[in-house]
């Protein structure tokens, strides 16, 4: 492989180009404000001269001879006839204007003495911390007053006696009159209400001496203030703007392109006009021009300056919009890479893959290729790869000398008779392969994780459902990427960090994110009940499905219990004892044995589990044997849970939800119960008898009033909906078991939906005095402010389900604002802490290495970890990734 | 044991584990306000009051104290209630009307009998307040004051008029409003609004647990630590009511990111990350062209030493595997 010579960067100073500066990075004086002549060739001289650089393939470089890939590209300059401020720096220009004397130059507030004083504690800040803010303030306050202010920044107390500090009439120094600067944003300056030319500005500004720049929090050496006064501009190279053309054959130029066009043509005249001699006034209108030009240029949002446009009327975007925001060079182009080896389709499920694995379509496995490098050890298996066509072959080979080699028909022979070791080839897909498997928006780190590829025929990729709450992902038409590790370092980082089984339990609260959710808890809950047991064929099919190859003895005379079989997962080292959180009772009144679990030397004793059981099992069952032993545990138990609910078949029907007569007509009572409650209410708030809450209003504490009554009226009849519905409808089953749903939507469907709320009230507004034309003005009853008498399964009345898609509409809205504005706040949260690190002392630090904890989180205990159970860590399974 | 076995990971990424961690939950907080028993209704609380909690704002939409009592008042509910009688402020306005008199340049003040009695307040003690913060001369007819204010224009009537419906007769400024509930150690007062220097001067508050949800209000009063810990606490409390569960080492990491240097910085533009060390990084969050132009004029330096800034140049980040280097003589 050839040898690559690496630099790293160390450092980057920004500072300003003085004109001299400019003029020796330029290569070319630009001299026409043209581009391509007639016959579409560069103009010598134009903004698109070729010693710029080239942007047509074919064209050499004039001034390195590079091609349209190895030429950087050039900078060129315009020489401006009349300087003509930087507006960017117009800000800082007003600083030291107004802090200088127009007469003698020098900074007049202050004695010897102080500005001593004051350059060395801008020396002392820059060797502290780098990023001394020279804010607003500096600007606003009186100049200097304000710059001895951002000094002293920490010492608050000095800040307020500094600001105090008033610009004198004269100057100390030379007792000249100072006069009134005055800045008319962006560009214009006045002295003593007398335009001052940028001429006069730039002067005046080379005349202050450089002790007084640096006590102005300046740098002398690589800013100096008069260069904020242009006389030369700095023309990017045309890679930076290159024009596009168009099927017609038509050119267009880039923004930038246009702008400069703008600015020399003007400059151009202008210079003609000084040379004619033409009045001061005309002169002075042209030189304005330039100065539009320019300042757009740099910014075409500038405030108080109109946006100069396109032709089409949009406005050109120029320097400043193509650095900002996130469309901006810096958040897309700088801080996001693109990459290659990836690939992105629509995702399905796959329980019978491991949570480690993915599936992927072939149409990507033989797109996308992995590295595998030549040793002497594997010549022949690579070979294999080479001598082929079909599925996993080989599509490059990259040689020690770094030539990249195709492998087709003619090139197959050639190949493999010099393939050596320090070769690598590039072969297809397969299986085994370490790959990265990611979900946006990407917003935690399990968004992306290393799952292993196994190529299954179909055209989506496939993951195992258990694994979609890490990525938030379902599979209604959801999409992911993938990407193929090429690095070996990559990808045993990958593997060793980022691995699906290493991430089961969350960094967030110690507990598994990545545990057995919905049929995957209804099917361990049926399994491990007391009344499933299973014949010999089934119990063997079961075991056989987890990879149990011993058939226990069975321990219900010639039957085997789901318990036994649920055991045979469980670690030996293993108990646990819970209540279930779902409950039954015997026939006879007590307890049924299976509310409480217990788990006794890795045997489910007693108890069905609910999810909470399982989470807490798998939790376990890491701390004791390690998140590969999770991993197992995730993929056996899935599997067993779903043999058992697909055997025995799991549904709802509406009949789950069709309460007896006499259960309706409880429901009917209670509303009638609630109806007169209200009523009583509404007329004691009539009377002025309702009692007020204590700090509310009388109208308010009815509103309080009829919403607690409408909240218990439905909560009493979730009762009923419980006790007619049973322990055995599959609503409630999966409600209790925490599988899916809630008793809340069993009542909703069952026996009434409840009241609707806008902005957590009853909905008020809409027609006068009433909500809607159906019904009373003033009418405060349930019915006449949202209250839902119908269940979902009888159905709405049409005022109900009105009400009811009002209360819907609110929640949409709130979800579609919430999500814009924690994304937000993520954003500024991870920007604020990405530098936090933990440290080799076990302090936090940031990137200053300032010191934010002592040690982390108080004990210096990693939060994946710290929910581990003593006994967990004394327990002497193999837990690899405890080693310290 | 454990101790050992469960250390963090030198070189792990805890400020970005601990944004996220804080960050990916926000999603599925509601936007809901909550009403706290009597005092003020909608306190913001889910993802609004966790932004208003890293903004730092000056203070929170709806400022709350709850303050616990000693001595007897802790166990009689009467004299609990008028402990917060006492606190809360009055100001003349729900003392009765005031209207004025523009034909006079005068300012009456009709002040209601009932609740002179029912507030405790002494129509003297009025009269007085309104002689030193107004002056002019008083007639007092009943309970009907009539202000006769050294002023020319009407304007300056109005002026006085609104300043005199403000004016603070009595309780402690900015408590608004108080409700006496019952605790697990007693009665304790809940207000609307929060000033704990007024509220610990109090006699028979207990001042050693005043509690508020003002963080910046803390920070001022009781010092950087007090106001670590209790964003620590508010933080908590909001991810509690949602239902979230999030480590608290996330939290007081954030929490002490934030107090650092001895003075609550938020976290956005205008504090932490206004204030990070690199150029760069500071460009690619927000206020790009800002952040470039200070750059170039004070010539700063951009050492690469953060995540944005080696990301940005496409070298490795310093965190995790990316921390360590290899060191050997060549």
């Amino acid at each position: 492989m050839a040898i690559t010579v690496s630099k790293t960067i160390d450092r980057i100073r920004f500072s300003l180009f003085s004109p001299e500066m400019i003029r020796k990075l330029s290569a070319v004086k630009i001299t026409v404000p043209d581009t391509y002549n007639d016959d579409s060739y560069p103009i010598d001289g134009g903004l698109v001269d070729p010693r710029m650089g080239v942007i047509d393939p074919g064209l050499k470089c004039k001034t390195c001879g590079g091609k349209l890939r190895s030429c950087p590209g050039h900078f060129a300059h315009i020489e401006l006839v009349r300087p003509v401020i930087h507006p960017e720096f117009a800000k800082v220009i007003y600083l030291v204007l107004k802090s200088t004397c127009s007469h003698c130059h020098r900074l007049h507030i202050m004695s010897e003495k102080q500005r001593a004083e004051l350059v060395a504690a801008f020396e002392a800040e820059a060797e502290a911390a780098p990023a001394a803010p020279l804010t607003k303030s500096l600007v606003e306050e009186g100049a200097a007053a304000a710059a001895i202010a951002a000094v002293a920044s920490a010492d608050r107390a000095a800040e307020r006696s500094t600001k105090k500090v008033k610009r004198p009439t004269t100057c100390p120094r030379c007792k000249h009159k100072l006069p009134e600067i005055k800045l008319l944003k962006p560009t214009t300056f006045y002295k003593d209400k007398d335009v001052m030319l940028p001429t006069e500005v730039r002067e005046w500004l080379t005349a202050v001496p450089d002790e007084d720049i640096r006590a102005l929090g300046l740098d002398s050496t690589y800013s100096r203030p008069e260069w904020m006064v242009l006389t030369c501009l700095l023309v990017p190279p045309v890679s930076v703007r290159p024009s596009i053309t168009l099927e017609t054959g038509d050119r267009s130029e880039d923004d930038l392109t246009h702008k400069l066009v703008d600015i020399m043509r003007i400059n151009q005249r202008l210079e003609a006009n000084i040379n004619a001699g033409a009045p001061q006034l005309i002169i002075e209108d042209l030189w304005e021009l330039v100065q539009y030009h320019i300042t757009t240029y740099f910014n075409n949002e500038t405030a108080n300056i109109p946006a100069a446009r396109h032709r089409s009327g949009r406005p050109l975007k120029t320097l400043s919009q193509r650095l900002k925001g996130k469309e901006g060079r810096f958040r897309y182009n700088l801080s996001g890479k693109r990459v290659n080896f990836s690939a992105r389709t629509v995702i399905s499920p796959d329980p019978m893959i491991s949570i480690d694995e993915v599936g992927v379509p072939m149409a990507i496995a033989e797109e996308m290729t992995m590295p595998v490098a030549v040793t002497s050890w594997n010549m022949e298996y690579v070979k294999q790869f080479i001598t082929t066509d079909t599925y996993p072959h080989a599509e490059y080979v990259l040689r020690p000398d770094g030539k990249r080699v195709r492998v087709t028909e003619t090139t197959r022979q050639e190949i493999l008779d010099t393939l050596s070791v320090g070769s690598i080839i590039e072969r297809q897909l397969m299986d085994g392969d370490t790959v990265l498997f990611n979900r946006q928006p990407s917003l935690h780190r399990i968004s992306i994780m290393c799952h292993t590829v196994r190529v299954l025929p179909g055209r989506t990729l496939r993951l195992n459902p258990i694994v979609c709450a890490p990525y938030n992902a379902d599979f209604d038409g959801d999409e992911m990427n993938l990407h193929a590790i090429q690095a070996e370092e990559a990808r045993v980082e990958a593997e060793m960090l980022m691995k699906v089984h290493d991430q089961i339990i969350s960094p967030r609260h110690g507990h598994a994110i990545i545990k057995p959710q919905e049929d995957y808890v209804s099917g361990a809950f049926f399994l491990t009940r007391s009344e499933t047991e299973f014949d010999k064929a089934e119990a063997c099919n079961l075991l056989a499905i987890i990879g149990v190859t011993k058939l226990p003895s069975p321990d219900r005379r010639d039957k085997w219990s789901g318990k036994l079989l649920f055991s045979a997962l469980l670690p030996s080292e293993l108990n646990l004892s819970t209540k279930s959180k779902f409950t039954r009772k015997l026939p006879d009144g007590s307890d049924h044995p299976d509310n409480t679990i217990v788990i006794k030397n890795g045997v489910l004793v007693s108890g069905a589990l609910d999810n909470r059981c399982m989470d807490e099992v798998l939790e376990r069952v890491i701390q004791l044997k390690g998140t590969m032993a999770g991993r197992t545990f995730l993929d056996s138990s899935g599997r067993l849970s779903l043999a058992v609910i697909t055997r025995q078949g799991f549904s709802v029907s509406l009949a789950n939800y069709s309460l007896p007569p006499d259960a309706l007509k409880y429901i009917d009572s209670l509303q009638d119960k609630m109806r007169r409650e209200i009523e009583s209410v509404i007329t004691q708030f009539k009377n002025k008898t309702l009692v007020r809450l204590p700090g509310r209003s009388l109208s308010e504490t009815l509103e309080d009033r009829i919403m607690s009554i409408t909240s218990r009226t439905r909560d009493e009849s979730g009762s009923t909906v419980e006790k007619y519905m049973g322990t055995d409808n599959t609503s409630i089953i999966m409600a209790r078991i925490g599988a899916r749903g809630s008793i809340l939507n069993a009542i909703q469907m069952a026996s009434m939906v409840g009241q609707q709320a806008v902005r957590s009230k009853r909905p008020s507004r809409g027609y006068r005095n009433r909500v809607l034309p159906h019904f009373p003005r003033k009418d405060k009853s349930a019915a006449a402010r949202g209250f839902v008498f119908s269940s979902f399964r009888k159905g709405l009345k049409a005022t109900e389900f009105f009400l009811h898609s009002t209360g819907g509409r609110e929640s949409l809205v709130n979800t579609a604002i919430r999500t814009a504005r924690s994304g937000y706040m993520q954003r500024r949260l991870i920007n604020a802490l990405q530098d936090m690190v933990v440290t080799s002392d076990m302090s936090v630090r940031d990137s200053r290495q300032a010191i934010v904890e002592f040690i982390y989180g108080g004990d210096g205990a990693d939060p994946m970890k710290a929910n581990y159970k003593e006994e967990a860590l004394d327990s002497s399974g193999p837990r690899d990734e405890l080693d310290v | 044991m454990k101790s050992t076995l469960t250390k963090i990971a030198v070189g792990e990424a805890v400020g970005i584990v601990a944004a996220q961690s804080i960050g990916e939950p926000g999603t599925q907080m509601t936007m809901r306000t909550f009403h706290y028993a009597g005092v003020a209704e909608q306190v913001p609380t889910g993802l609004p009051r966790l932004i208003e909690l890293v903004d730092v704002r000056k203070e929170p939409k709806k400022p709350l104290m709850d303050i616990y009592l000693k001595g007897a008042a802790k166990d009689d509910e009467k004299k609990a209630q008028a402990i917060a009688t006492d606190i809360e402020s009055v100001t003349l306005i729900r003392l009765g009307e005031v209207t004025e008199d523009f034909a006079q340049k005068k300012i009456v003040i009709e002040l209601d009998a009932d609740e002179l009695a029912h507030l405790k307040v002494d129509l003297d003690e009025v009269r007085k307040k309104i002689k030193t913060t107004v002056g002019g001369e008083i007639e007092t007819e009943g309970t009907v004051l009539r202000v006769k204010p050294k002023v020319n224009s009407l304007r300056m009537l109005r002026r006085l008029t609104n300043r005199i419906k403000s004016l603070p007769i009595r309780g402690v400024e900015r408590i608004r409003r108080c409700v006496v509930l019952k605790g697990k150690e007693g009665y304790f007062i809940r207000t609307a609004g929060s000033n704990i220097s007024g509220i610990m001067k109090v006699e028979g508050v207990d001042p050693t647990r005043v509690y508020t949800n003002d963080v910046k209000e803390v920070e001022k009063m009781l010092g950087i630590e007090a106001a670590r810990n209790a964003m620590v606490h508010e933080i908590k409390q909001v991810l509690d009511m949602q239902g979230l569960n999030v480590d608290v080492r996330h939290i007081m990491l954030l929490a002490d990111a934030m107090t650092m240097n001895g003075q609550i910085k938020s976290i956005g533009r205008h504090g932490l990350s206004g204030q990070k060390a690199g150029v760069l990084a500071r460009a690619a969050f927000e206020e790009t062209v800002k952040h470039l132009v200070n750059a170039a004029i004070q010539a700063e330096e951009d050492r690469l030493i953060g995540v944005t800034e080696n990301i940005i140049v496409g070298q490795t980040v310093p965190l995790g595997t990316g921390l360590v280097k290899l060191k050997m003589k060549i």
